[in-house]
């Protein structure tokens, strides 16, 4: 078996979070990749919430349905998950939570006494979650060593207690699927969110500062964590609207600043946005997208908001928009946005979704090109300074407060060159152009990175168009189908030249997208040009392999070139 | 003596509180400039609105915020660098309306930075509406049969808020103004110096004011409540004696100094080789 998923379930509150990247660790120790899928409701007690922790021998970045082990911490679970499991699937269970005659008919099954387990043991509630992850690692096959390391390297506190529940698991069971240990070096287990962070402090990030939103306070959180480990200033104000002026005041000290939000935050940031744009501020925001309008669904994923973040803030301004779809590329476009926005003093926005930030992926370092922390423009010290000097690129040259030979001006109303205030149309219209050329510069900067990204059967005349997140599962599909897919990662400014060549030889275009309307659609319309077919997911919930490949399927027609058993 | 004036033209109108503002913290920021204040250690933030203009007619760094936002850029820059001397002008629009908010954080934050509210009492930029400190019945573009609301006491706000020096001056007596502004500097901690300021143009209440002003004498400012009874002496609506001077003020530990106390900056670490140490332990 050289793809395999768990899943796991329970309530809010009951440790599935933990369960699920432990399980994960044991599995990763086994050699496979990964890819952990979270599914929870927008509560602290109570609900259904589960994970899906899927295994490969290949790099992967999507969830199946289909389901070979099945861990349920309560009734729930099997009520819930039933039907997703595979022939051949095993069942783990509390017994005496669970009652053996809902179990699905004609299927393994593990029956553990979790509740007695704990109580004899004198345990916690929640270290059942250490038991039956005991039971799953006997019913894989892997040894105890493996299961032994886990737990010392994931539980510091009551160590010797997990280790005795995860015995009491381990020995319950029986080795029941041969699960091969994989002949492959280990990649480290990151979430999206972890790998924005990473690539921000990579790049010289010097102050992160956001107000708690799912699915971005992660980012925080991680930042949080290891403010000391690498000197960074970490701070939650009093809002969204407080956070981007706050890191607007560090900009203007020349420190290298990120704030993170979701879409109803950054609704929030977008006076704040514009008006860096004007003064020529650089700032890098995250936007992890959840399922709106308004308040949405706060737990889950969509993306709705390229058309805001394209177009948020009044006024006409350049920006760099970048959507990465996977660990690696939010670690590497992280780092190029962060570059981008000093180098051309401009708001910088990622896009991300509660599916990248919050999935965890195997981490592949190797994979991403070596970048360097860029410097901005600096100014030469001749003559009286100028914030907004008039230059061939549009960038005017920086120097920071306290400059003793500087007064240095930053203006929200249109300017002259030290900054300030004018309504002279001829200056107006000077400054708007010197603005707008940065784009023009920083286009042709672009055409070193791949912006725009190929996979598949390139001679398929029948591509996918996805953005984001749904990388991982539109490129397995594709490779499943004989498809080609087109993932354009820079979304601003958009890569037309790239994508006009990617189009070539192809017949029918597909477009996958997690919201109702089609909003990269919308994009490539605004250049002439049009999706044949539109495949579109708008539950907060992702697209899994076997969905997308069926829903490809009724699309492409005869576009398909092959199935794979 | 440094003129410290900029080739912006005024566009106050004649006889604007807004002037006597401005020549009063020219006038300071030239004395402590003598008294060792480096002058490129000071930004001036503001806010928009017919006050925000002075950071225009000063040579020296500024912020040109926007609405309601002086005090979030201000703390940033303060968090950013300790050293600099960050002075917010706001009007009573920005400060007590559309940014209440932050005026409130940075207090109780005790940030260290000076907020001088220039409250005229009317929307002047947008021709005369009515604010956070209109009394009751204010009749102004907005609302030409009178307000239905009573105005805020900012000054009462601002004590029960945390901030550490609270002082109030008005347009009409610059030697007081000059007094207040380089103690509010001075001072390590969240000052804020309420300027009756009076606008010619759609609330001229000079008359009104010089009836009821007066300083504060035999006053003890590290007294809270000495400084509640005096602030809530005159409640921005109602007659009574309007007090001027230093209602408060009270040495207590800043927002810079309990940051910087847990952090250190590392500029020469390695930050690629922490990385990979984080991703080899979450192998």
């Amino acid at each position: 078996m050289n793809d395999f998923s768990v899943l796991i379930g329970g309530k809010a509150g009951f440790g599935i979070d933990k369960a699920s990247l432990s399980i994960a660790s044991i599995i990763n120790q086994l050699g496979y990749r990964l890819y952990v899928y979270r599914d929870y409701p927008s509560l602290i007690r109570g609900g259904h919430t589960f994970s899906i922790i899927r295994a490969s021998k290949e790099k992967i970045a999507a969830h199946k349905k289909g389901i070979d082990f099945l861990l349920a911490l309560n009734q729930d679970t099997i009520i819930w998950h039933k039907d997703k499991l595979t022939d051949n699937a095993i069942t783990i269970y509390d017994s005496d939570s669970i009652k053996q005659e809902t179990l699905p008919p004609n299927r393994k099954a593990v029956a553990l006494p979790l509740g007695k387990i704990v109580k004899e043991e004198n345990a916690p509630e929640i270290m059942r979650n250490t038991c039956i992850i005991g039971a799953l690692c006997k019913v894989l096959g892997a040894s105890w060593d493996i299961l032994d390391g886990m737990v010392r390297r994931n539980f510091s506190k009551e160590t010797d207690l997990n280790l005795k529940i995860a015995r009491r698991g381990y020995d319950e069971a029986k080795e029941l699927a041969n699960i091969e240990p994989l002949n492959q070096g280990k990649l480290p287990l990151l979430t999206g969110n972890e790998a924005t962070a990473l690539g921000l402090i990579k790049a010289g990030l010097k102050t992160y500062i956001a107000y708690p939103m799912t699915p971005s306070s992660p980012i925080l959180h991680f930042m949080a964590n290891f403010c000391e480990e690498f000197g960074l200033k970490v701070i939650h104000p009093e809002s969204e609207i407080g956070v981007i002026l706050m890191a607007l005041g560090f900009s203007y000290c020349g420190e290298k600043v990120a704030v993170g939000t979701s879409g109803g935050g950054f609704c929030l940031m977008t006076e704040g946005l514009s008006f860096s744009a004007m003064a020529e501020l650089p700032i890098v925001i995250i936007i992890g997208q959840r399922p709106g309008p308004s308040t949405g669904l706060p737990t889950y994923s969509s993306q709705t908001e390229l058309g805001f973040a394209l177009n948020a803030g009044q006024g006409e301004f350049p920006r760099f928009l970048v959507s990465p779809g996977d660990a690696e590329e939010a670690y590497y476009w992280t780092q190029v946005a962060l570059n981008i926005s000093w180098k051309y003093q401009i708001p910088s926005i990622i896009l991300t979704d509660k599916a990248l930030g919050e999935g965890t992926y195997c981490f592949d370092i190797n994979l991403v090109k070596e970048l360097k922390e860029e410097m901005p423009a600096l100014w030469d010290r001749k003559g009286i300074y100028k914030r907004y000097m008039h230059t061939e690129t549009g960038v005017s040259p920086l120097t920071s407060v306290p400059d003793k030979d500087a007064v240095i001006k930053v203006n929200s109303y249109e300017h002259d060159e030290y900054g300030i205030t004018t309504e002279d149309p001829k200056e107006t219209n000077k400054m708007q152009e010197k603005r707008l050329r940065k784009e023009t510069y920083m286009n042709e900067e672009l055409k070193k990175y791949d912006t725009l990204k190929v996979y598949g059967r390139k001679d398929s005349s029948t591509a996918i168009l996805c953005w984001g997140s749904n990388k991982g599962v539109c490129v397995e599909a594709a490779k499943n189908l004989g498809l080609k897919v087109i993932q354009p990662l820079v979304l601003s400014p958009f890569p037309l030249e790239q994508f006009k060549e990617a189009l070539k030889g192809i017949k029918k275009l597909i477009a996958v997208e997690n919201n109702a309307t089609g909003q990269l659609v919308r994009l490539i319309n605004s250049y002439g040009l049009n999706v044949d077919e539109k495949i579109l997911k708008y539950d907060g919930r992702l697209f899994s392999l076997e969905e997308l490949e069926a829903r490809l399927k009724e699309a492409a027609g005869e576009g398909i070139r092959y199935v794979r058993a | 003596m440094k003129e410290l004036g900029t080739y912006a033209p005024n566009t106050w109108c004649p006889g604007c509180g807004n002037f006597a503002i401005l020549n009063a913290i020219k006038s300071v920021l030239n004395t402590l400039n003598a008294e060792g204040l480096p002058l490129e250690n000071v930004v001036l933030v503001s806010g928009i609105g017919c006050h925000a203009k002075i950071v225009d007619y000063i040579n020296v760094n500024s912020f040109y915020s926007i609405h309601g936002r002086v005090f979030p850029p201000a703390e940033g820059m303060k968090l950013a660098n300790p050293n600099l001397k960050v002075i917010g002008h706001a009007g009573d629009g920005d400060a007590y309306g559309e940014g209440l908010e932050h005026l409130i954080f940075a207090a109780k934050r005790n940030a260290d930075i000076t907020a001088i509210i220039h409250n005229n009492r009317v929307y002047g930029l947008t021709t005369g509406q009515y604010t956070p400190t209109s009394p009751l019945g204010f009749k102004g573009r907005s609302t030409p049969f009178g307000t239905k609301e009573l105005p805020i006491n900012p000054l009462e706000l601002m004590l029960s808020s945390g901030a550490t020096f609270i002082a109030r001056g008005t347009s009409h007596g610059i030697e007081l103004l000059k007094k207040i502004f380089k103690e509010a500097i001075l001072h390590k901690g969240f000052a804020i110096v309420d300027v009756l300021q009076v606008c010619v143009t759609y609330y001229n209440v000079y008359e009104y004011y010089e009836r009821r002003v007066y300083e504060l004498k035999d006053h003890d400012a590290s007294d809270y409540n000495q400084a509640l009874n005096k602030i809530r002496q005159w409640d921005y609506n109602s007659d009574a004696p309007i007090a001027l001077g230093v209602f408060y003020k009270k040495d207590a530990p800043t927002l810079e100094d309990r940051f910087y106390k847990d952090f250190a900056a590392k500029d020469n670490i390695d930050r690629y080789a922490k990385i990979k140490k984080v991703l080899e332990e979450s192998i």
